[in-house]
């Protein structure tokens, strides 16, 4: 029953903010011990573990020609490519950003998109643009909002879009787990297969979500700031919700 | 026949030039510290081979696995200013090249997907030209060196120092959360073979009845949920639900599809991993870049989505996977 204080001091070790890189070595460390293992086969496990792990790191070989590419004007390009689409509102631009994302996932190109690369620099500002087009400038409150469904959409287009990719590292991790643990072969492609009803799932639930975003800000900022459009709009609101 | 760890060694190749350039980067304050961390993460790469194949020990690999995580851990890893080119210059570039430049982009899924499905079934001189079992990751490494060579082309790029120092900069400023994903595998490990799966499954089969295939469902996919925000990742989280329920129970007694009950039960993960502030990279960093006030405020934003695709995960299992 001791091992499971490994459990434990993971939680108190993020409960404290200490960094998670010592925080996991030292549950390791922990659960190895307390698991009955000697101090060498610690360090022996974690040798191997690094081993057969490394098909998670891998995808570091696609950053070269990636940065390459942004040099070059990648992000640029796919800005000019999306800002085409003048006619999006907030809600509207976020869900087909949504759909772009798991798209792109699903193909395998996690870091054309991404929190640092597009989300920062691209969606939410254009998703904020969206908003202000609309109702004026934004309450503090209402800025916080439009951002977090920014990287919401961003963080949900990724995990279940990713699955669908054959190549991805959870499904090697998969793979690799069940294949040496229970000595058997399962293909990759057969477990991709099985990520694409919930990556439909994912699509309907928080597409739906980020649409019904335009009603939100609209109920919350109709009539106040932005003047004669604000008063229309929270008249048209209200007719639409009898 | 090309061999998986031919593709582990350029990882390793990659992570060592990318060392040497960050070793002689006098804009990094702790290039040293941070040379030293990638350096040993490419060395770690290559040694990895033999102690895959136990032809080599293991401890020193270890060893040098808790080095690294003191380097990063106690703060000797930094970062460089990159030399990027201006903004103006990526969108004359941009202007010029329009819509050629996702084609090397595109290239890497698509080698990947060839090799996966194509390529997999060549053979040369009787054997097979791709390692078997490895189809997908040598696409992957594959098209990434097609992509590079179609983009230096494209882009009359002569020097390889150059997609080397763009995709350095990319790796500095992920840092150490690069390394988290491998170090939480690892975990898992330890967690397996120290018997943490097989304490959960005897807590689970105590309180599960049993042949209730719904119910084990349930605990396989609120307990990958669980343990994920615990753990703040999916892949730690695995082996030891995949030991105490999703093998033993799911699989081996309930006779329910392996692809199908792995699959779901690791994005019933993921749904965790959208709620815990623990997944620094997905919940803290975003909320920095967009520098939001209220640190939570993608959590927040993703709660409803996370609770409602954990039951989706439990039915499309139930239904689909026996």
């Amino acid at each position: 029953m001791t091992v499971l204080l490994g459990v434990l001091v993971v939680v108190v070790g993020f409960a404290t903010r200490r960094n998670p890189l010592l925080v996991v070595g030292a549950a390791g460390i922990v659960t190895g011990l307390l698991g009955g293992l000697s101090p060498q086969r610690v360090l022996a496990v974690f040798g191997e573990g690094f081993a057969n792990s490394r098909s998670v790191t891998i995808f570091v070989i696609t950053l070269p020609v990636i940065g390459l590419l942004e040099r070059y004007g990648l992000q640029e390009q796919a800005r000019r490519l999306i800002s085409r689409f003048g006619a999006l509102t907030t809600g509207r631009f976020l869900a087909l950003y949504l759909l772009l994302r798991q798209l792109a996932a699903a193909l395998g190109l996690n870091s054309v998109f991404g929190h640092a690369q597009t989300v920062r620099p691209l969606a939410a500002p254009m998703a904020e643009g969206a908003a202000e087009r609309r109702h004026g400038p934004l309450p503090e409150k209402m800025r916080e909002k439009v951002r977090s469904f920014a990287a919401s959409a961003d963080n949900i287009g990724l995990f279940f879009g990713e699955d669908v990719f054959l190549a991805v590292g959870s499904i090697l991790l998969i793979t690799g787990f069940v294949n040496t643990t229970y000595h058997t072969h399962l293909e990759p492609l057969d477990l991709a297969l099985w990520a694409v009803p919930t990556a439909l799932c994912a699509l309907a639930i928080h597409g739906w979500r980020l649409l019904r975003l335009d009603r939100t800000l609209e109920h919350t900022l109709a009539g106040k700031p932005a003047g004669k459009s604000g008063r229309k709009s929270a008249q048209s609101s209200e007719g639409a919700v009898k | 026949m090309i061999k998986a760890e031919w593709f582990y060694w350029l990882v390793g190749a990659v992570f060592l030039l990318m060392a040497a350039q960050m070793l002689t980067d006098r804009s990094n304050p702790r290039r040293h510290g941070t040379a030293a961390f990638w350096g040993l993460l490419g060395l770690c790469f290559c040694y990895g081979t033999w102690v895959a194949d136990k032809s080599a020990p293991a401890e020193p690999l270890g060893a040098a696995v808790l080095l690294m995580v003191c380097l990063a851990g106690f703060g000797f890893t930094g970062r460089g200013t990159p030399r990027a080119t201006t903004p103006e210059q990526r969108a004359a570039s941009a202007r010029r090249l329009g819509n050629r430049l996702f084609v090397p982009a595109l290239t890497i899924p698509a080698v990947a997907l060839l090799c996966a499905v194509g390529v997999k079934k060549l053979s040369v001189g009787g054997g097979p030209v791709l390692q078997k079992g490895s189809e997908t990751i040598l696409g992957l490494g594959i098209g990434a060196v097609v992509a590079l060579v179609v983009a230096m082309v494209m882009l009359r790029e002569r020097r390889l120092s150059t997609p080397v120092h763009a995709g350095r900069s990319m790796l500095e400023s992920m840092g150490w959360v690069m390394l988290l994903p491998q170090l939480l595998a690892t975990l898992g490990t330890i967690f397996a073979v120290s018997g943490v799966g097989e304490q959960v499954r005897r807590i689970t089969t105590a309180v599960l009845p049993d042949n209730s295939r719904y119910l084990a469902v349930a605990v396989y996919c609120l307990g990958m949920f669980l343990f994920t925000v615990i753990m703040g990742n999916g892949f730690a989280a695995f082996p030891v639900m995949t030991a105490a329920v999703g093998w033993p129970v799911l699989v081996v007694q309930e006779h329910g599809s392996a692809p199908a009950v792995l699959a779901i039960g690791m994005l019933a993960g993921f749904c965790g991993t959208l709620v815990t502030p623990m997944a620094a990279n997905f919940n803290a960093v975003p909320a920095a870049l967009l520098e939001l006030k209220d640190q939570y405020g993608p959590i927040k934003a993703q709660l409803p989505t996370a609770v409602a695709l954990l039951g989706c995960n439990a039915v499309i299992m139930a239904l689909f996977a026996f």
